[in-house]
């Protein structure tokens, strides 16, 4: 830990080692995944050139590269809160599995409660992103009570809280639905003028598609994160419990307590990921049609990410750039939408594998360069100038 | 050495993303120029979009029902077609992009398969002014340009509930749906009435095998067979099971427990698994093909007509099947419950109380 805080003040010149070792992982993940997608494409006889091209926007008009862009912020704006969400756990080494269910019951409950009410626009507003954030903290409350009193394994607690989310959610829709007359879908009523926030307008943009308004709330949430871990007492805290508990406790560390901190942080801002949707798109209510399954994708995004706000932002983007591009593949390109499911796992798979041979490699050269340094001090050099790397490239990777 | 991982992790995402972009020079030349959307227009008359829901063409239920109502109008009418299907759980922008993309293509007509499209329809249909679009399942879209699809699935399952009812031995039957959601709720609530007119007190029992947003209820046929295994061991002697694709399950417990089963929306005694379709004893026949092939030679007339289109037993769009010969022994009973419904002397309920 020490030496690996102290580093960056002895190490302050422009290090292009560095730099290239870092850019390095990325395009050797980008390059394993191109090539993986247009094997499996080759494979199953596809048309790899038209796939990409289709995935390019190569021939595309103006209006459906807008709606492109347009559709591609507001999925990322929703895969940020669920990955950000999950992030805050794995910098603790948790394991929040219960995004998926945590986000579902709070955006029911946001939905319910801002229809209920009646408020001037700013705190209506205030108050669905306030039930949403405190219903997702309480419903990660249970799990994270359950570790810190009983020893329960979060991942195994979080993935029945799932399941009981789903069904608790599936009852109260019903309930709160009543007679919805002929139609077949259920949903809550509709939320008014007031608490919706409205949408931002892409000038040079050519749709009538707007960007969610909370994208800005996703911006605020990841510099708010950032802060948090590497800028507070706690965050240095969370952090150093998910590199070593034994050593946390050691420094006066109160594991419990950090435990269910970060569950509860987790969950509320697991909350939010139904939230712009659903203050910022038709139809403005929690129906059957909710979009399902972010909690899994946020996990993904994280691990893509690397845990740091900004990763995780351009992971957002990223996955969210493939998943719009599903219906122009099937389309345009007349392949599977599976397709785009296969690129985004290659994706994640490519760039864990990547950033290990790259850390691997960087050991190893580091380990060389320092023993034709002090040919003499061979025994002990490997151990002091490849330890801190190794040690903050392990720590800052992929949790257990 | 902590701040240079950051800054390395935020300039390899970075990488990642400008390489995303990169990547456009050395494909594009390689592959050959395209119009976009598809291959020249041949001289049809129809170029006919259709946006499934998940599971899409080949899911054994409800998406095939209309893909053969979309065959039978290609191979009959000469037509062309786009088929695309849905992304589970997917967000209401890929759905609203879907139908888009179809009306912007110039597919026309646009038929969207399942009640999940009703809230895109209505906000691209306007768009769209001179496209004609069909919804399956649903009266919340409407519009100049929009034609509902709607069965009275009730009704028809009024007819097997009748039939499960009279041909029991226990006087204890069961229903499986595949989802908890209204649409299934009515194959339940026709069922149970059914039942219940033709032996008044029988017991029914009913049990759904996922919750919405779980919808692996529709395609998970070990769950199927788990449940109508429970009810059989339960005491019942015949089950109908409205599940999709897990339907297939209810079938093989029925041949294991010795029971009879009832098929749905196709008629299963020629669909299913041959070693099963023994224990068949009818199938609720929704003809979604029927409504997809009626809506697509109108069109091709020129006779598009906005507004609800009601499929159910007077119209032919919902029925019991008789193949096997399984219930020929109370056809009469079963034709003059058709006949009530239809009078209207009995009123079948399309919700469970």
């Amino acid at each position: 830990m020490s030496s690996g805080t102290s580093a960056p003040r002895t190490v302050r010149r422009v290090d292009w080692r560095a730099v290239a070792a870092g850019l390095a992982a990325p395009v050797l993940a980008l390059v394993i995944a191109i090539l993986v997608t247009s094997l499996v494409l080759v494979v199953a006889s596809d048309p790899v050139g038209k796939v990409w091209e289709t995935l390019l926007l190569v021939d595309a008009t103006d209006a459906q590269r807008s709606r492109a862009v347009v559709n591609m912020l507001n999925s990322a704006t929703t895969y940020y809160f669920a990955a950000l969400a999950v992030a805050v756990g794995f910098r603790m080494n948790l394991f929040n599995i219960g995004v998926e269910g945590q986000y579902r019951l709070a955006a029911f409950c946001a939905a319910y409660i801002g229809a209920a009410v009646s408020l001037p626009a700013p705190l209506h507003v205030a108050l669905i992103v306030v039930v949403a954030m405190a219903v997702g903290a309480m419903w990660a409350g249970v799990a994270a009570l359950l570790k810190a009193t009983r020893g329960v394994s979060e991942v195994i607690s979080t993935i029945m809280l799932n399941s009981i989310a789903t069904a608790l959610v599936a009852f109260l829709l019903r309930k709160a639905a009543g007679d919805q007359g002929s139609s077949l879908n259920l949903s809550t009523d509709q939320l008014p003028a007031s608490g919706r926030v409205p949408g931002i307008e892409l000038g040079f943009l050519d749709t009538p598609i707007r960007v969610y308004g909370l994208v800005v709330l996703a911006a605020v949430a990841g510099l708010l994160y950032w802060l948090l871990l590497e800028r507070t007492r706690f965050g240095f805290d969370l952090r150093a419990t998910g590199m070593s508990e034994s050593a946390a406790v050691a420094s006066g560390v109160n594991v419990k307590k950090m435990v269910v901190a970060a569950m509860l942080i987790s969950g509320a801002v697991a909350g939010l990921v139904g939230i712009p949707a659903l203050v910022g798109e038709d139809p403005y209510a929690y129906t059957l049609t909710f979009q399902s399954g972010l909690g899994f994708t946020g996990i993904a995004i994280a691990l893509l990410g690397r845990n740091s706000p900004i990763g995780i932002a351009i992971g957002a983007l990223l996955w969210a750039y493939l998943d719009v591009a599903a219906n122009r593949l099937q389309i345009q390109a007349g392949v599977s939408n599976e397709i785009v499911t296969i690129m985004q796992g290659t994706i994640v798979l490519s760039v864990v594998v990547a950033y290990e041979l790259v850390r691997r490699y960087r050991v190893v050269s580091e380990q060389r360069r320092v023993a034709a340094a002090e040919p003499l001090a061979a025994g002990g050099g490997p151990v002091g100038g490849g330890g801190p790397s190794g040690g903050t490239g392990t720590a800052q990777g992929v949790p257990a | 050495m902590r701040r240079g991982i950051r800054a390395a992790a935020v300039l390899a995402a970075a990488a990642l993303a400008l390489a995303g972009c990169g990547s456009d020079d050395e494909e594009s030349p390689a592959a050959s120029p395209s119009n976009g959307a598809s291959k020249p227009p041949a001289a049809v008359e129809l170029k006919i979009g259709m946006a499934y829901d998940v599971g899409g063409r080949g899911d054994q239920s409800f998406n095939d029902a209309a893909a053969a109502g979309l065959d039978k109008a290609k191979a009959e009418l000469g037509a062309e077609s786009q088929e695309v299907e849905a992304v589970t759980g997917e967000a209401e922008s890929a759905r609203e992009e879907r139908l888009t993309q179809l009306a912007e293509g110039g597919y026309n007509p646009v038929i969207a398969v399942g009640f999940v499209y009703a809230t895109s329809l209505a906000k691209v249909a306007p768009q769209f002014p001179d496209t004609h679009f069909a919804i399956i399942d649903s009266t919340d879209a409407t519009g100049d340009n929009i034609a509902n699809l709607v069965f009275a699935e009730e009704e028809g399952s009024f007819l097997v509930g009748a039939a499960a009812a009279l041909k029991s031995k226990s006087g204890n039957v069961g229903f499986v749906g595949g989802v908890n959601t209204p649409l299934i709720n009515k194959f339940e609530a026709g069922f149970k009435a059914g039942a219940e007119a033709a032996k008044p007190g029988i017991k029914v029992q009913s049990q759904y095998l996922t919750q919405p947003p779980d919808f692996s209820g529709f395609g998970d046929p070990a769950k199927g067979k788990t449940a109508a295994q429970g009810m059989f061991d339960a005491g019942a002697d015949i089950v109908y099971q409205a599940a999709g694709g897990s339907g297939g399950g209810v079938f093989e417990a029925a041949k294991a427990a010795g029971g009879k089963a009832i098929g749905v929306d196709s008629d299963q005694a020629l669909t299913a698994d041959a070693s099963v379709r023994d224990v068949i004893l009818t199938s609720m026949l929704k003809k979604v093909d029927v409504a997809v092939y009626d809506f697509l030679q109108t069109v091709a007339q020129d006779q598009f007509k906005a507004g609800t289109v009601s499929f159910d037993l007077e119209q032919g769009g919902v029925d019991y099947s008789t193949t096997g010969g399984q219930v020929d022994d109370i056809k009469a009973q079963l034709d003059d419950y058709k006949q009530q419904i239809i009078d209207g002397s009995i009123t079948v309920p399309t919700t469970v109380s």
